[in-house]
């Protein structure tokens, strides 16, 4: 009776061994990533530029205190003293720019629900000038497919791809709810979007690239989809 | 139908291939797709926005036991989500369109006018308010109605998820289920169905083991 039990244990252990490794092994990684290649197609393909998120009314706003803040650095990084963002990459004006001369710049605000990854939802206005303008007063080389966005916040980075950066919902926003944006929510600038998952909004801004090959990104170096759209 | 059609159905096995094939690459659909979702849900085990999580929800920030889940962490339950979604959707699509096609669909499907009354009689039998059973064709009145709520539940299923998964590029879809937050809710409750109709339904095959030796070889035919 007892061998029994051992041996039926023994079969069910080594099944249970055998399905959990089948769903590391080579055919499976190999079927996954196919598919999230496929998906991610698909997303594109899904995607319209013309297509925009719901502006949403006043009293739709999360409790600030509600909405998660997001850095990956142990805590909230501090604006580096005499910060200022580089734009580079294929342009014809490569140049840096201060939080002022941004603020110069044609200014949108917008009230849009956020999408995180985990699947939670929250609601802010966001005020910055869109990625667009910036790329628009750059002028970009023939050639651009992607755009890079880094960060002061443990090199934290993400890339885009172009139609998305430039859409008139995707901004490069330095307020939130009204107000310059908080350490804790990527002071003093960030990208804010309405057509991508919280994860690709890169925070703390120090750079953006416009480059024609897709840099990845630190949590889509880690497995999760690149495109990341909503 | 034409007596041709009428004598190849009468001549057809309990379960043809085509209905087998698909019944089993479901279970096996269905598992991945539930395993991978609870994966994706425990990442945020809440339903409603931040700032308003809804109250009625009796399992704000419990997360599904993790021999539940298929994928490992949020990303690797993602892929498996998006990937097997193709292949469950494809194996319904195949589903309802030989169900159509045969004409299966009429000793399957539950149409009210025949089957309503039949289905009540039968649940009052199970529930030891009635003696007798109803008399029942291929399939009784709460089989019928198990198995059209469930091919209901899968399109639910299907359009709530893709509300999540594009609430900007599918606004409209999303809309339809109340918002972002209730097409979540959508998704789970979905989940929660499917699960009950999963239990009754190995309880059942575990009641009348033929039917599984039907569903693997066949049956007799008809």
């Amino acid at each position: 009776m007892n061998s029994r039990i051992s041996r039926r244990r023994f079969v069910a252990g080594a099944a249970a061994a055998s399905f959990l490794a089948g769903c590391d092994s080579y055919p499976v990684k190999t079927f996954l990533l196919a598919m999230k290649d496929w998906n991610a197609g698909c997303e594109a393909a899904l995607f319209s530029p013309a297509r925009t998120a719901p502006e949403l009314p006043e009293s739709a706003t999360t409790p600030e205190a509600a909405f998660p803040e997001y850095f990956i650095s142990d805590d909230a990084p501090d604006v580096p003293p005499n910060w200022f963002l580089t734009v580079g990459g294929l342009v014809e004006r490569p140049g840096r720019f201060t939080l002022a001369e941004l603020r110069a710049m044609t200014q949108t605000s917008m009230r849009v629900r956020h999408h995180c990854v985990e699947g939670w939802s929250a609601v802010a206005s966001w005020q910055g000038v869109r990625v667009s303008e910036i790329a628009r007063a750059a002028g970009l080389k023939p050639g651009v497919r992607h755009v890079e966005f880094r960060s002061f916040d443990s090199g934290y980075w993400s890339s885009w791809d172009l139609p998305s950066a430039t859409h008139p919902q995707t901004l490069l926003a330095w307020g939130m709810n009204g107000h310059p944006l908080t350490t804790g929510h990527g002071a003093p600038l960030r990208v804010y979007s309405a057509v991508k998952l919280g994860y690709k909004m890169c925070k703390y801004l120090t750079e953006v690239n416009f480059l024609a090959e897709n840099t990845g990104g630190y949590w889509e170096n880690q497995g999760y989809d690149w495109f990341g759209g909503v | 139908m034409s007596d041709a059609r009428d004598q190849q159905a009468k001549f057809r096995r309990q379960q043809p291939l085509p209905i087998r094939f698909v019944h089993w690459c479901n279970a096996l659909f269905i598992v991945l797709m539930a395993g991978s979702g609870l994966q994706i849900l425990t990442a945020y085990p809440y339903l409603g926005p931040r700032g308003a999580l809804y109250r009625w929800y009796p399992l704000q920030g419990v997360a599904p036991p993790s021999w539940l889940t298929v994928g490992g962490w949020l990303a690797g339950g993602r892929h498996w989500h998006f990937a097997i979604a193709w292949f469950f959707v494809l194996n319904g699509l195949v589903y309802l369109a030989y169900l159509f096609a045969s004409g299966e669909w009429r000793r399957r499907t539950f149409i009210p006018a025949r089957d309503a009354a039949p289905a009540v009689a039968q649940f009052l039998y199970y529930a030891r308010l009635r003696k007798s059973p109803p008399p029942a064709g291929f399939y009784n009145g709460l089989q019928r109605l198990a198995y059209s709520s469930i091919i209901i539940i899968g399109v639910a299923m299907t359009l709530s998820g893709l509300a999540i998964y594009k609430p900007v590029q599918l606004h409209f879809l999303t809309m339809l289920f109340g918002g972002y937050d209730g097409a979540r809710v959508v998704h789970l409750a979905g989940l929660a169905l499917i699960a009950l109709f999963v239990a009754t339904h190995l309880v059942l095959v575990a009641l009348h083991p033929r039917e599984i030796l039907a569903m693997i070889t066949g049956g007799k035919r008809e």
